[in-house]
């Protein structure tokens, strides 16, 4: 496992300093981060942060509020609310999410200097708050245009805690609160992110059976309509003309969107014509395969409709590749347009955006260098620390 | 014997917080410069070189960068690009002009477009967390040596940032009143530390501080 100290190799000069004296601000202090379950959600990339907290001297715990399926259930209904989807949250769903929040804070005790509650589900911690600390509401969803009835159930909670943490302003939703705003970021050292050497990526290829013969475009993500597979699809055959490449969709998250099962069966049709199309289907731990073909990768595509955090961007720009994004959510926050790669908002526009680049082999180094220097300066787990402990010490302050 | 008050470098962070307004039109821009507190006004001119390091797009500001990106009107953000905080001393001041700017602009044109396929501008504001670098000096050679270490936030927390917060940089300041150097502080205060890489604004002004070194040494 990786050290605070492995980090200095791979973040800008002075970063892991600048950690370890920000952190002497606030050490001692107590923070909590609650979850719903310990994996999806709010869970990602928390366990390398809560490891990273705890050695810079913050006494961090995390605890999963857990549940049944019928609370799952719940949270699922909830999050396609807040996404905006017409799903009927019925009064026992709420009752169920009220119900598991009394048994949880029996349970975990939330007594901290600075609570966390990452989410929708544990939202209703909120009702059983100790005296003392800080309780900060966690949202990493998009909260920009949610259904109405959900948001109401989830706001009046919400709007009781002392500050809101959303990732992007663009996500925020109406709250008499502070709101503030933390980006997540990739972890350098992670399997996902890690350095490979030619041989392991070969191997991986291998594995997955995706030739190294031609140039590789790939697309990483769910096969929903949110992230427009079809469109991908569409673009690279518009390129195809020109240029002999080879799309790789890796499918992860389970195609679990608005439009799942039937979008999937017509990704695989359309991909059954071309052998040059590849649909391969990934679980999200997948994270060596996914190294490895973004590695391989000549171009990524993000081309995406709708989107959250979209870390695969940040993952792709980390190892040196420009990124062809579609201009929404998280994605146009990490994009620099032209300097990074490219913001489209078409089909054409992300053929225009290929078509340029695999016609111009230095602009793909030139693009994917910025792109790397981009993520190093503003999407690493270190930077996303240093956001976290400039919160801390914000609203916690150093102990007296 | 006087004692020399150190220098002590600071690095910082932008916690940032959404002040949940957002402008679709430069009419509602034009209302957010009015409204925004001091921390917005900071965030989205110097903050960006903050947040790029100089490796973003060339529009030296936030309200540049949306007007010509996301509003389609080059002129005004080319206008709104070229006006540097530093040269008004008072925030105040630097809003005034900002306000001037597009209500000028505003008042030449017959219609004002909405943002159709762009973003709207999100009104956010830092707030500036400080962090002791463990670095100080007490003489030219040991503030030239902390600046080339120190963590590139430190550059733009005494260099830009404080040129906002005080009128002035903290390292003329210091120059003056710990070592009596008008002249070198004079040297200072004329770099040129907007619309450029932190990293472009510490080299030029290490060579200030090397040349006054090397002059020293001569004699």
């Amino acid at each position: 496992m990786a050290r605070l100290e492995d980090y200095r190799e791979v973040t800008p000069r002075g970063t892991v300093d600048l950690l370890v004296r920000l952190a002497e601000r606030v050490r001692d202090r107590r923070v909590l981060h609650i979850t719903a379950a310990r994996f999806g959600g709010g869970a990602g990339g928390l366990a390398r942060l809560t490891e990273l907290l705890t050695e810079l001297g913050i006494q961090t715990r995390w605890e999963v509020v857990g549940g049944d399926p019928a609370f799952f259930a719940a949270e699922r209904a909830l999050h396609a609310g807040l996404a905006g989807a017409e799903l009927v949250v019925t009064d026992a769903m709420r009752q169920r999410v009220l119900d598991t929040a009394r048994l949880a804070a029996q349970r975990i005790q939330p007594a901290a200097d600075l609570v966390m509650v990452h989410d929708v589900a544990p939202v209703a911690l909120i009702e059983h708050r100790p005296p003392g600390g800080q309780w900060v509401w966690r949202c990493h969803g998009d909260l920009s245009a949610p259904q109405r009835k959900a948001w109401k159930f989830v706001r009046q909670y919400a709007a009781r805690y002392d500050a809101a943490v959303f990732s992007l302003p663009g996500f925020a939703a109406r709250l008499p609160v502070p709101q503030f705003l933390v980006y997540p970021g990739i972890d350098p050292l992670a399997e996902r992110n890690r350095e490979l050497s030619r041989v392991e990526i070969a191997r991986a290829l291998g594995g997955l059976e995706v030739g190294q013969d031609k140039p590789l475009l790939l697309q990483v993500g769910p096969l929903d309509s949110d992230r427009d597979p079809l469109g991908t699809i569409a673009a690279y055959r518009l390129v195809k003309r020109h240029h002999d490449v080879r799309l790789v969709l890796a499918a992860t998250g389970g195609g679990e969107g608005l439009g799942g099962e039937r979008l999937a069966a017509e990704v695989q049709e359309a991909a059954s014509k071309d052998p040059d199309v590849r649909v391969l289907d990934l679980p999200d731990e997948a994270h060596l395969a996914i190294n490895a073909l973004q590695r391989a990768a000549t171009v990524v595509l993000q081309k995406s409709i709708r989107d959250g955090i979209a870390p695969t961007v940040a993952e792709a720009m980390w190892k040196g590749k420009p990124v062809v994004g579609g201009s929404v959510g998280g994605i146009a926050a990490q994009i620099v347009d032209e300097v990074t790669g490219y913001l489209v908002s078409s089909v054409a526009g992300a053929a225009y955006a290929l078509r340029r680049l695999l016609g111009t082999p230095e602009l793909v180094a030139r693009l994917g260098a910025a792109g790397r220097e981009q993520v190093r300066r503003r999407f690493l787990i270190t930077r996303h620390l240093s956001d976290d402990l400039a919160l801390l010490a914000h609203l916690a302050g150093p102990i007296s | 014997l006087t004692t020399v008050s150190p220098f002590r470098f600071l690095g910082c962070i932008h916690l940032l917080e959404g002040l949940g307004r957002r402008a679709y039109d430069e009419r509602e821009l034009l209302e957010l410069l009015e409204q925004a507190p001091h921390g917005a006004l900071v965030y989205h001119t110097y903050g960006h070189f903050l947040r790029h390091h100089g490796g973003g797009r060339p529009y030296g500001n936030d309200f540049a960068a949306w007007t010509i990106l996301h509003a389609r009107d080059r002129l005004l953000g080319e206008r709104l690009a070229v006006v540097d905080p530093a040269d008004f001393g008072d925030l105040e001041l630097f809003r005034e002009e900002l306000v001037s700017i597009v209500d000028d602009h505003l008042s030449r044109r017959t219609g004002i477009p909405r943002v159709d396929y762009g973003e709207p501008f999100h009104l956010v504001q830092a707030h500036v967390v400080t962090v002791p670098t463990g670095h100080e000096a007490r003489t030219l050679g040991e503030l030239r040596q902390g600046l080339a270490e120190v963590e590139a936030s430190a550059v733009y927390y005494h260099a830009l940032e404080a040129r906002v917060r005080l009128g002035h940089g903290d390292f003329e300041e210091w120059l003056v009143t710990a070592l009596g150097r008008d002249d070198l502080a004079a040297a200072v205060r004329r770099v040129d530390v907007a619309f450029s890489a932190l990293e472009r604004v510490r080299a030029r002004l290490l060579g200030v501080f090397d040349a006054a070194l090397d002059q020293e040494a001569a004699g």
